[in-house]
């Protein structure tokens, strides 16, 4: 085969197309020499958590008030993403099968609805394509713009491991400062009998990562804020959401819970940094996300009835990390139990706990004890699936020896 | 007067810089030996008509990604000598203020992302520029730069595939200087030309001389002209050769030096040198912009060597998460 330069005139007829804020630092070391002294130094974990917007107080548990304006996560992330595609020309969408006519909106339906209003321009469906969707984003956001990409599932984004950690989480530092990457990568996790490859839960590799905020969303206020607020952030964000969480789909298996909460209709945002108190207990301190939150709610609800009152918060991000919130709670209740639905080992209640250990350690009263799914991959057959997993009775199961 | 369609003072201006970036990398050498910078190096001599060749025809709102071999690139792109030369020397005074290095050479003020020293790593984030370009509606034009071996990278397909779906303007250039660190192309691909995998995402694919300048230049010419007119991407594969090793530890057994021979007769400097004298150039004007070249590099030397240090607490700085 001969390739000549003619090809590239020749050959391209009906191709044409017209077309960090500073806060105290815990985690990282003094550096030697140097004027450092009296000087704050970027963190990971220490957050100064701004104001929130909203009129609701951080931290009051979300129950039904009649006639309040009640969305599912899907509906108030879908509102979020059509505010700040309407307020900022520099927003769009990027994934695979989000806006194909006739399609499904993305694979959860979160964008059902949107291209009819901002098009296939800002709404781009992309090939199966991983490394294409995160690395489009990426040199986007390098760009000025300010992509929201997805993945399907979040096991695939070890498919563009190297775009996420290599690229996003480091060109700002790597350029001195001078260049930023805003952009935000919604996954959802979750295990929904689909087996070992989808249903992970795997946020925790990302908070290792320097570089990259980790946010994990439970409810649909917090969604609509946090998704609102990962939009306008200067610096990459990967924005995890729960499958079961959605709204109406898998309502059983979630436990038939109201997947409802109240939304307001005016503009509101969340800041990153700033956890939640869903239920407020004296005796043991209980931090969770995602579904496992709610079965931490339900725990808490079922281990009322014997005297044991669970303080339940839910940190909401993960990278930065309220730990103001937290150490305060411990504080109160002697007692820290971290349940996720990731696993054991390495998982991010391992970091929780160690950052405990050192840092209110004369709180606790007792071991600090972690729930999490158990060190296998995800069975599908029901069955091990919910045995893999964190229950209801399992955390009741660790927080009653706890207690006693 | 022309040559091949070239105004003299053109050829002049690619000669000085690819004397620029020669030099550059000739001093950087005998300066890592005498061990003043630190780290590793991944040098372009022999290659540089294809960074010059291309970058000649971009204006400072056009972008490029390099690769870690990005010295010639950040040359050929505009950072000057001194903030390249002080960047390798670690000091707060280089393009990346010390946090980049050798690897990672880029600055936004002339279109250049910090080279991604992942291979193929640009391949999937320059889709994104030209995304941007094409969102904006702006006639930017983006160009990857990539080695022979980052066509076997998932990220060479997933990218070139994509920007071709969306027709972005990117002029993807491969600088197939034969050998992926050591191990040679045909070892590692039944297909004997880059170029030819255009076709599998049905766009064009063409080759061209990367030891002529002029050749560069021509061919980069018409690829940017179509992707600025819509009609992007492109992929040219420059077949060049590097005439040093692939890192500073490389001794080149895995070559002959009859083969080394052969390329450094084609070697792009003196070619052009050549067809400068040929068309009456005086000596004496090659002979003053090598002066001018050699005090450029001197004073780029001095400028790194006394600049202060990056000191430990600027780790520190530009976190946030």
């Amino acid at each position: 085969m001969t390739l000549s330069c003619t090809n590239v005139e020749s050959s391209t007829a009906g191709n044409a197309d017209p077309a960090g804020r500073s806060v105290p630092a815990e985690h990282h070391p003094q550096p030697a020499g140097g004027d450092s002294g009296g000087r704050s130094l970027p963190a990971r974990h220490h957050p100064q958590p701004a104001n929130s917007s909203s009129g609701r107080p951080q931290g009051e548990p979300l129950q039904p008030v009649p006639g309040e304006r009640r969305l599912t996560i899907a509906q108030a992330l879908r509102e979020a993403i059509a505010e700040e595609m309407r307020r900022d020309e520099s927003v769009f969408l990027i994934g695979e099968d989000i806006g194909v006519e006739g399609g499904f909106g993305g694979a959860f339906g979160v964008y059902l609805g949107l291209v009819e209003e901002f098009g296939h321009d800002r709404i781009i469906d992309t090939p199966i394509s991983e490394k294409a969707i995160a690395g489009a984003a990426v040199g986007a956001a390098l760009m000025g713009m300010r992509p929201i990409a997805d993945v399907q599932y979040a096991d695939f984004l070890f498919e563009c491991m190297d775009e996420l950690v290599n690229q996003a989480a480091k060109m700002r530092y790597m350029s001195g400062g001078k260049m930023s990457v805003p952009m935000v990568m919604r996954a959802p996790v979750g295990t929904t009998n689909r087996g070992a490859q989808h249903g992970q839960c795997p946020e925790s590799y990302f908070i290792h990562v320097p570089g990259l905020k980790v946010v994990c969303v439970s409810d649909a206020y917090n969604a609509k804020g946090l998704l609102k607020s990962a939009v306008r952030d200067d610096n990459p964000v990967l924005f995890f959401e729960h499958k079961l969480l959605y709204g109406s789909k898998g309502r059983k298996q979630a436990g038939n819970l109201d997947l409802t909460a109240y939304v307001p209709a005016e503009e509101y945002l969340v800041p990153l940094g700033q956890a939640t108190i869903k239920r407020s207990g004296s005796d043991v301190t209980v931090v969770s996300t995602h579904l496992s939150l709610y079965r931490s709610l339900a725990a808490a609800d079922e281990l009322a009835g014997e005297g044991i009152e669970c303080e339940v918060i839910d940190p909401l991000t993960l990278v930065p990390l309220d730990t103001a919130m937290l150490w305060a709670s411990v504080e109160k209740t002697g007692r820290l139990v971290i349940v996720h639905e990731d696993t054991l080992t390495g998982g991010w209640g391992a970091e929780v706990a160690a950052r405990a250990a050192d840092e209110c350690l004369f709180s606790l009263e007792a071991p600090i004890k972690r729930v999490a799914a158990h060190d296998v991959p995800l069975p599908f057959a029901p069955t091990m699936e919910q045995a893999v997993v964190p229950s209801t009775e399992r955390i009741c199961s660790v927080i009653r020896e706890l207690c006693n | 007067m022309l040559v091949n369609d070239l105004e003299t003072d053109q050829l002049l201006a690619l000669y000085r810089r690819m004397l620029l970036l020669r030099e550059f990398e000739e001093r950087v050498y005998y300066l890592f030996l005498q061990g003043e910078i630190p780290g590793t190096v991944h040098q372009y001599q022999g290659q540089e008509a294809v960074a010059v060749g291309v970058c000649d025809q971009l204006s400072a709102t056009d972008w490029i990604t390099s690769t870690h071999r990005s010295h010639g690139h950040a040359l050929a792109k505009g950072i000057s000598a001194r903030q390249a030369m002080a960047e390798l020397y670690g000091k707060a005074t280089g393009c990346c203020g010390g946090k980049g290095g050798s690897m990672h050479l880029g600055d936004p003020a002339v279109g250049m992302v910090p080279a991604i020293a992942v291979v193929a790593g640009g391949n999937s984030i320059v889709s994104g520029l030209g995304l941007a370009f094409k969102l904006r509606r702006s006639d930017q034009v983006a160009v990857c730069f990539f080695g022979e071996g980052a066509s076997n990278e998932g990220a060479f397909h997933e990218g070139l595939n994509f920007a071709a779906v969306q027709h972005l303007p990117i002029v993807y250039v491969c600088e197939n200087n034969i050998y992926g660190a050591s191990t040679p192309y045909h070892a590692v691909s039944l297909v004997s030309d880059v170029a030819e995998r255009a076709s599998a995402y049905g766009i064009p694919g063409c080759i061209v001389d990367g030891m002529d300048v002029m050749a560069v230049f021509q061919a980069a010419a018409e690829a940017i002209a179509a992707c600025r007119a819509g009609r992007g991407p492109i992929l040219l594969e420059c077949k060049t050769y590097r005439f040093i090793g692939h890192s500073r530890t490389d001794a080149r057994g895995y070559r002959s030096k009859e083969e080394e021979a052969e390329w450094k007769e084609r070697d792009p400097i003196t070619r052009l040198a050549r067809t400068l004298a040929a068309a009456g150039v005086a000596q004496a004007t090659l002979s003053q912009l090598e002066s001018e070249v050699t005090a450029e590099i001197d004073d780029a030397v001095e400028y790194a060597r006394s600049s202060p240090d990056a000191t430990p607490d600027q780790a520190f700085e530009g976190v946030y998460a």
